[in-house]
């Protein structure tokens, strides 16, 4: 088992506009890429259970020119409205990296 | 603009968002290759709410006359458009104003002439109740509620342009357009689509362009990007010798800040790049094939608006006492409790408790998360506070502030006997005035009858 943050190049989140987040884990070796895809660590239902949110609510999506999973979620809060934690969503990844990627 | 006899279009643009800075020599390498016109995105919502709300812009005036006097002074050389969109940050009246008063500054002070287009993108409230009532105004993903009262509680709403009122402009003689709030693309796709190129290729070469450098491995500083649209392909390139774009770096651009990386909606239609396929081009660039553009049956065009959510004040404190950091959730909702107590004694005239807010962030904690950090258990020697009232006026929410921070100051524990105080003030005063605040408060588009309905346009001389 390997820390899904050994294994990445990056793992980002950011808004995608006012009303949503998006997180990016992106990898810059093709191997490495498709172990992780395989491996099912990362799925609409993990991405939901790690940011409490509804499973139909959660975009997932594989992209294999540019190496990376991404997902997007809606924003808990809207961007800036009062109670936001993170006006850009830029640090909402971490808790992705320690998930244990066989 | 046509006929347009060249097999390629070449397209410099500026910069990621006007006021972030590019290289000169980039822009100069860029200017070498005899681009056919110069784009450059000048706003976003990412800075957040309140430069809608305010009509302020999120970078200074000096910074973003930087970068447009060099954009202007490259583009009236060569004799070629420059497209700048989503003036001033947020693109409504306000902000184009702000940005059309620095290009007239420049104009004057480098002797230039030149056609100007001003077109707007700032929504008359009428126009968008009208539409509402028509059922022309749809939610997007994720959209809040949208109403008559929504319209009239917002400072302002603007709508996000496409690539038509751009080419209308060029067509009306104008060298230089002046855009309130547009797509990002559309600056970038108008020309090349207008001039017959295929639109998969000109709108995804477009959606790189806007980011300036964002494409490449590795980027140092926002900076310069040169594309050529052909008619099978395009071909991205950075115009930093040192930078380089590659297959996978190209492909990837199309994960940032987008919630689909295959899809991206534009008001005619929607950019496809699932088949996309990016090669190797040269030693730095990348060759893209296979793009497509979808056209939506109906033309719609996004809206922005923000609201006043209240005025606020903040104060920041912090804890290093071990004995209040194990127990700082009951502390915290201890110093709750004691705040509204003092409020509805001094403010009971004024203030019922749903008429104000107290916000109290835990950094150290879970200040960054909120309710989704999945580490419950905390280790840190020291935290610290971030407290924020918000309130209906700003004298309410300093006296807000200035009962809390007494409170915080003094509210003790029960493992230590005596007067104590409790929290660690690094400001005085220890409160920090933030004004009004706003909120976005609509995820919407508009069916309107034309690309060009929303955004009226006035053509100026300058220099004449």
């Amino acid at each position: 088992m390997t820390k899904l943050a050994e294994l990445a190049s990056l793992i980002r989140s950011k808004n995608a506009g006012p009303f949503e987040l998006t997180i990016d884990i992106m990898f810059d070796d093709a191997r490495v890429y498709e172990r992780v895809k395989r491996s099912g660590a990362l799925s609409r239902e993990v991405i939901a259970r790690s940011y409490g949110v509804a499973v139909d609510a959660v975009r997932f999506f594989e992209s294999d020119s540019a190496l990376a999973i991404k997902a997007s979620i809606p924003r808990p809060i809207i961007q800036g409205d009062i109670g936001d934690t993170d006006g850009h969503g830029g640090q909402q990844y971490a808790p992705l990296m320690d998930i244990e990627i066989g | 603009m046509l006929p347009f006899k060249d097999k390629e279009v070449r397209v410099l643009a500026g910069t990621a968002v006007m006021g972030s800075g590019f290289l000169e020599s980039s822009f100069n390498e860029g200017l070498r290759r005899e681009p056919h016109f110069i784009g450059c995105d000048a706003g976003s919502t990412d800075p957040g709410p309140h430069y809608l709300g305010a009509g302020e812009a999120a970078f200074s005036r000096d910074a973003v006359k930087r970068d447009m006097r060099l954009l202007l002074l490259g583009a009236r050389r060569l004799k070629i458009p420059l497209l700048i969109g989503s003036a001033g940050t947020s693109g409504g009246d306000v902000h184009l104003d702000w940005a059309y008063g620095i290009l007239k500054e420049i104009a004057a002070e480098e002797s230039l002439q030149f056609s100007l287009a001003l077109i707007h993108a700032e929504q008359k409230k009428d126009y968008l109740k009208r539409r509402l009532a028509e059922g022309r105004i749809k939610p997007l993903l994720n959209a809040p509620h949208f109403d008559a009262g929504t319209i009239d509680r917002s400072e302002r709403i603007v709508g996000m342009m496409g690539a038509e009122p751009f080419v209308r402009a060029l067509d009306a003689g104008a060298d230089v357009v002046l855009a309130g709030r547009a797509s990002d693309t559309a600056i970038y796709a108008a020309i090349p689509v207008h001039c017959g190129f295929p639109e998969g290729l000109a709108w995804h070469a477009a959606k790189i362009l806007e980011c300036g450098t964002g494409a490449v491995v590795s980027r140092k500083t926002p900076d310069c990007m040169m594309a050529t649209i052909r008619r099978d392909h395009c071909i991205v390139e950075p115009l930093d010798p040192t930078l380089e774009c590659t297959p996978q770096s190209v492909a990837a651009h199309a994960l940032y800040e987008n919630g689909d990386p295959f899809k991206l909606t534009e008001c005619a239609g929607t950019l496809d790049i699932t088949n996309a396929k990016y090669e190797v081009e040269g030693d730095r660039s990348v060759r893209i094939t296979r793009s497509a553009f979808i056209h939506a049956k109906n033309y719609t065009v996004k809206l922005e608006g923000a609201e006043f959510a209240g005025y606020q004040n903040v104060i920041i404190g912090g804890v290093r006492d071990p004995y209040i950091i194990g127990q700082i959730d009951d502390w915290i909702a201890r110093l709750r409790e004691k705040i509204r107590t003092r409020v509805s004694n001094v403010h009971a005239d004024k203030l019922k408790p749903a008429d104000y807010a107290i916000g109290i962030r835990i950094y150290g904690k879970n200040g960054v998360m909120g309710a989704l950090e999945p580490v419950k258990e905390i280790s840190s020697h020291e935290i610290c506070l971030v407290i924020e009232i918000t309130a209906p006026t700003q004298e309410l929410a300093n006296s807000i502030a200035s009962m809390t921070r007494h409170q915080a100051l003094h509210l003790p524990i029960e493992q230590w006997s005596g007067m104590m105080t409790t929290m660690a003030c690094p400001y005085n005063p220890a409160y920090l005035k933030r004004g009004p605040i706003y909120r976005f408060n609509v995820n919407h588009v508009v069916e309107p009858d034309d690309p060009y309905e929303m955004f009226p346009m006035e053509m100026v001389k300058i220099g004449a």
